[in-house]
């Protein structure tokens, strides 16, 4: 964890492209006769594909820098994270960290079976908590999350938006250097943003750095101060100037343009 | 990745619009090269991959998370039950129950094994213990993608604690095995003991095997399809509901008799067994001509005239713990590298 000075990089990412096979993508009737005679002919499974879906990505992230990334459905924008965290290997190129990064995904729970106590300590000691520490945050973490009395519940009981919260507060118990969070408040209350936002805030300020994936572009507005529009696995464009960059997008997609006088409203709430 | 599913429907805002990026956004990016400006900063990729036995202090520094995994998912198995924990002890009683049924009375395998449900029992709760291992294990990468995917942490944890819940399964498993064997006759004796080495061996080999399927069970499906077939197999090799050694092969194809008998499974079985087994230790004390006279005794003309437990293997009681302890060695170490080299990629799907 020895980092030079404060003001230097986190994340460095080196003409980057990820490459991943699908399961399952269509093809043949799906038959055991059709799987015969592709076994028999020594084809390949029509159903697995490849997958570019990161063409050669780069830039460096900064300590306290918030990133949100912005593109339309099938950019990459998760493969990238996922690139990031470590969980998809590179084909070319090559990520630099200053630390693991925690990536948030849109996978709701840990351990469907489990009550939300057990998927809470459980998700801690993985982390690498001591069990004390585990005792010492557990109260914190519960009350963050606002799941109130289903934490005795298993979490396969717990709508979409409970298990998110769930997780964020998992996640955000321990401080990570760098946090990714990818469309994991989606599906949250107004009450659950507002409070994300602040250890969003919170993370940036101890010199952390967040990545948002968000299609809620206020969301990006209000918690970002860098944002990155991928596009066919290339980045299209990229800024400090957030407004700029989203505005482009916006028209670049057909989108309507933003209001921005009603930013400050959404949050502050 | 599920997004794509949505490219080929068009409609706005999907990829058929002709939007094209740039061929690179260089506007940010320092002069030196990115590889350089990382190294000065002591910036790590974040695909790396530890050290082989850094791997293994990550894993010890997670033995609290192991242990809490295989703990709670003990407890889910059966919060669906009616009867809850209590399957823990009905499993293993209705699986002895099937197999006596079937090979105690229905087939008569016993060819004049004394006490034949102990030998019988003994051999199924060892065995199942290695088969549950096998089978959960080779599934356990694509049971826990969405863990893998969210938390950064050893993914050997997982097939580790999923070998310690068949470990506790066992011990139940033995308490049942206490009272049956008790209640038929057999003497409790200090040799008990030494079932307990035996089982933690057979852990041991458990686990090596564990780490090694599950990286063969991350890849394609295939393989955990294939898994409860290969296994069943292997019981039917291991003599868990006969003895090897009375098998007529074993006098005509000595080689393939020794190949049976050295097995780990029947290893393993072999040494519970003769450590609980009083009937079993005394009809196995040293080497191979030991008994042969009293066991010449035991097929003759087909008629079982003897304790056909004097037909003992040709591998002695001594060698079955070298072996034990070697298989269990090469499996850990075998398994251990090889889902370790793969340590990276297993959060592809």
């Amino acid at each position: 964890m020895a980092v030079a000075d404060s003001s230097g990089p986190t994340v460095v990412v080196d003409d980057l492209h990820v490459v991943y096979r699908v399961y399952g993508a269509g093809g043949d009737k799906g038959t055991a006769a059709t799987a015969l005679m592709r076994v028999m002919k020594r084809q390949r499974r029509p159903s697995v594909r490849e997958v570019h879906a990161i063409r050669g990505v780069s830039f460096v992230v900064n300590h306290g820098d918030a990133i949100g990334i912005i593109g339309r459905n099938g950019s990459g924008k998760s493969t990238l994270l996922q690139a990031v965290a470590g969980l998809l290997p590179p084909e070319q190129g090559c990520v630099y960290t200053s630390g693991q990064a925690a990536l948030l995904g849109v996978n709701a729970a840990l351990l469907d079976d489990l009550t939300g106590e057990r998927n809470v300590v459980l998700g801690c000691l993985a982390m690498g908590m001591s069990p004390q520490q585990v005792k010492d945050r557990y109260q914190s973490i519960v009350d963050f999350s606002g799941v109130g009395n289903f934490i005795d519940y298993p979490m396969r009981t717990y709508s979409t938006g409970m298990a998110q919260r769930l997780r964020f507060s998992i996640a955000s118990a321990k401080s990570h250097e760098i946090l990714m969070i990818d469309e994991a408040l989606a599906t949250g209350d107004a009450n659950f943003r507002a409070k994300s936002h602040e250890k969003i805030m919170e993370l940036r300020g101890e010199a952390g750095t967040v990545f948002l994936v968000a299609h809620n572009l206020a969301e990006i507005e209000a918690s970002c101060n860098r944002v990155i529009w991928l596009e066919k696995g290339k980045i299209m464009m990229q800024g400090y100037d957030v407004p700029a960059v989203v505005d482009a997008y916006l028209e670049a997609t057909g989108g309507e343009p933003r209001k921005r006088d009603k930013v400050e409203d959404h949050h502050s709430a | 990745m599920r997004e794509r599913a949505g490219d080929q429907q068009g409609g706005p805002g999907t990829l058929t619009d002709d939007l094209t990026p740039p061929e690179a956004v260089r506007d940010d990016l320092p002069d030196e090269p990115l590889a350089e400006l990382a190294a000065r900063y002591q910036l790590r990729p974040s695909a790396a991959r530890p050290g082989v036995f850094a791997y293994a202090g990550q894993l010890w520094a997670r033995r609290h998370f192991i242990i809490g995994f295989a703990t709670a998912r003990n407890v889910a198995m059966y919060t669906e039950a009616r009867l809850g924990q209590l399957w823990q002890v009905l499993t293993p009683l209705l699986n002895a129950a099937v197999y006596y049924l079937i090979f105690g009375i229905i087939l008569d395998t016993s060819r004049g094994i004394p006490h034949f449900l102990d030998f019988l029992i003994t051999g199924i709760f060892v065995f199942n213990f290695t088969q549950r291992a096998f089978i959960t294990t080779s599934r356990v990468i694509p049971d826990s993608l969405p863990l893998i995917r969210a938390l950064p942490f050893p993914r050997g944890c997982l097939p580790i604690g999923y070998v310690l819940i068949e470990l506790e399964q066992l011990a139940m498993s033995m308490v049942v095995l206490t009272v049956i064997v008790l209640a038929t006759g057999e003497p409790l004796t200090w040799y008990w003991l030494l079932a307990i080495p035996a089982l933690l061996i057979q852990a041991v080999f458990n686990i090596g095997m564990g780490l090694f399927l599950a990286r063969l069970g991350a890849g394609a499906d295939d393989f955990s399809q294939l898994m409860p077939f290969l296994v069943r197999t292997w019981m039917y090799c291991s003599g868990v509901m006969y003895s090897i050694s009375t098998v007529s092969f074993d006098r005509k194809h000595p080689t393939v008799g020794f190949l049976l008998q050295v097995n780990p499974a029947a290893v393993f079985i072999d040494l519970v067994r003769d450590a609980i087994l009083a009937t079993q230790r005394d009809g196995w004390p040293g080497s191979k001509p030991y008994n042969a006279a009293l066991c010449k005794l035991y097929d003759l003309n087909g008629a079982h005239l003897e304790n056909s437990a004097y037909c003992h293997g040709t591998v002695t009681m001594n060698e079955l713990w070298l072996l034990g302890a070697g298989w269990a060695i090469v499996a850990i170490v075998v398994g251990y590298v090889f889902f370790w080299q793969a340590e990276t990629k297993y959060g592809r799907g």
